[in-house]
């Protein structure tokens, strides 16, 4: 299909304003190069967007099952009944209004040798650079009890979609006075801080609608993200509805009995609940397995520089799915890796130098309306590896007064609004 | 810092710059591939090594620095306070701004100085 694919994209270069810019172009070999992505989240979309940016005569084709892409970011706002479902739908007519070809489709194989991609329609695409940002998986065998079939009565609700619907209707239909309870698995997982956020959301509804209720959190590790400033900020809020409880407390859930709603600790503990929301251990999205660029964590290893799988050349992984540790695992990452990413694969394409791989977070975490806090990092490849900067990132102070846990409560729904127009376009 | 630089009433000038006009312009010199920068000094980023640091920033202050909420926009600011205020927020000297200050404390002073040129200048490749 090259030999189409280039006629076609010179001559709409030929036609077009930047036919000045042709001659380098066309020994560069860009202007036949189609880079296919594989997701339309944080990562995907951004890639996509930000290629056509650097290099508007490339083709770029997204790939993404969903034609609207519901955000994890503030999917617990919606648990609340902060946010409406709808409001956390984003479109990909910012896209297609950039020149991006988004295809609604599922990418079901991967050929690195030939260079092509398969999708759930049986179109088959050739690609001169694949881009995978495919998000996690659940892994249904690391949880006994927990499968697929499980998530329908105990959802885990941590990809956006029916499992959360599902989720709200159950803390909807449940009686005052009931026990919800979370499993939290070991680290690496998707959103290091969501969990907790969730549980202050959760009780944020409760509290208004079923006050007398509980909420157990049963977690697989001692430490978590921003730790002190849930502890202090649930407390602040709701008193002592909710009760962590780490590892070292018999907190490591070890099978699950979703029609009983019972869960039972390495120690033998049973714990009943009323609402039992399973986050189980994750993995890297379906499709990275195919393309044989996961090793043996699940995830997908990276170069530190470019995002660049180490395993297979031309194939690139963004996101949730990559081991990129110290970075987490959060939207922000993920649009920064993008744009690191794009503007790479643009250099390469065109000939010129790379840039400096920089990436950056910033996590603002809800606690209730009006109250806020937040974590930041900034992150660079040194030697081949990612390094938060020395000095750099951190958390919102522990003794802030309530106007600065309301500026970051403000802030974090500017964050949304920004970097959901940033990602999406719309 | 004179008190007119003071964060709102900088603010509440920039938004009254009309960016559109400037916007387009820009565009199409990215199309063309050319450098937006003036001319190169020997400390200057590369405009996409700037244009990566600079996309950190747009995921609060909004697409090419356009407010989005209540982060202020940033977009078409002076040169000079923008520099002055995020060497300000790294060492220290200004309140700590939410996250800015442990953002900027990860930024040396060729970058900030990236930054501050490429907001100015209306945050577009």
């Amino acid at each position: 299909m090259t030999g189409p694919t280039r006629r076609r994209v010179l001559g709409s270069l030929a036609a077009g304003g930047a036919s000045l810019a042709l001659p380098a172009m066309v020994r560069a070999g860009a202007g036949s190069a189609r880079v296919v992505i594989v997701g339309g989240g944080f990562g995907g979309a951004t890639a996509a967007r930000y290629l056509k940016r650097h290099a508007p005569q490339l083709q770029v084709t997204l790939i993404e099952p969903a034609p609207r892409f519901h955000t994890c970011p503030f999917s617990n706002l919606y648990l609340a009944g902060l946010r409406s479902w709808d409001s956390l739908g984003h479109g990909f007519e910012g896209l297609r209004g950039a020149g991006i070809d988004v295809i609604h489709a599922r990418a079901d194989d991967v050929d690195a040798s030939r260079r092509t991609l398969r999708l759930s329609t049986g179109q088959t695409l050739g690609w001169d650079r694949l881009v995978l940002s495919p998000g996690v998986d659940m892994r249904w065998d690391a949880l006994p009890g927990y499968d697929e079939a499980a998530a329908l009565l105990a959802p885990h609700a941590w990809k956006a979609g029916l499992q959360t619907q599902l989720l709200r209707r159950q803390m909807e239909a449940m009686a005052d006075g009931g026990s919800f309870v979370m499993v939290i698995p070991d680290n690496p997982f998707r959103c290091p801080p969501g969990p907790y956020e969730r549980a202050a959301m959760v009780a944020h509804y409760f509290k208004q609608h079923k006050p007398r209720s509980k909420i157990l959190l049963l977690d697989a590790k001692d430490n978590f993200s921003k730790k002190g400033l849930f502890l202090q900020g649930w407390k602040a809020l709701y008193g002592d509805m909710i009760e962590w409880v780490g590892l070292a407390d018999d907190g490591r859930v070890t099978r699950v009995d979703a029609k009983a709603l019972t869960v039972e600790t390495a120690f033998g503990q049973v714990h009943k609940a009323a609402v039992l929301n399973v986050i189980p251990p994750q993995k890297a999205g379906f499709i990275a397995e195919r393309a044989g660029v996961v090793d043996a964590s699940g995830w997908v290893p990276v170069k530190a520089e470019s995002f660049e799988t180490r395993q297979v050349a031309g194939i690139y992984a963004l996101g949730d799915a990559t081991l990129a540790a110290p970075m987490p695992k959060s939207a922000f990452v993920a649009n920064t890796q993008a744009k690191l990413a794009a503007a790479t694969i643009a250099a390469d394409l065109l000939g010129r130098a790379p840039p400096a791989a920089f990436y950056a977070n910033t996590c603002y975490s809800l606690i209730g309306p009006g109250y806020g806090i937040s974590v930041a990092g900034v992150y660079r490849a040194e030697d081949g590896r990612i390094i938060e900067v020395p000095g750099s990132g951190g958390v919102s102070p522990s003794d802030a007064e309530a106007a600065f846990r309301a500026d970051e409560a403000a802030y974090g729904a500017s964050w949304y609004a920004a970097i959901c127009t940033d990602t999406w376009g719309a | 810092m004179p008190p007119e630089r003071g964060g709102l009433s900088t603010l509440q000038r920039s938004q009254v710059l009309p960016p559109s006009l400037v916007a387009p312009v820009l565009l199409s010199l990215a199309g063309l591939g050319l450098v937006l920068a003036g001319p190169a000094r020997g400390a200057e980023l590369p405009a996409t090594t700037a244009a990566v640091l600079a996309g950190g920033c747009v995921n609060c202050h909004g697409p090419d620095g356009r407010a989005q909420g209540a982060i202020p926009g940033i977009r078409g600011l002076d040169e000079g306070y923008l520099r002055a205020r995020l060497l300000a927020f790294r060492d220290g000297r200004d309140a700590p701004g939410s996250v800015m200050t442990r953002l900027m404390k990860g930024h040396d002073t060729h970058q900030i100085e990236a930054l501050a040129k490429w907001f100015a200048q209306g945050g577009t490749q």
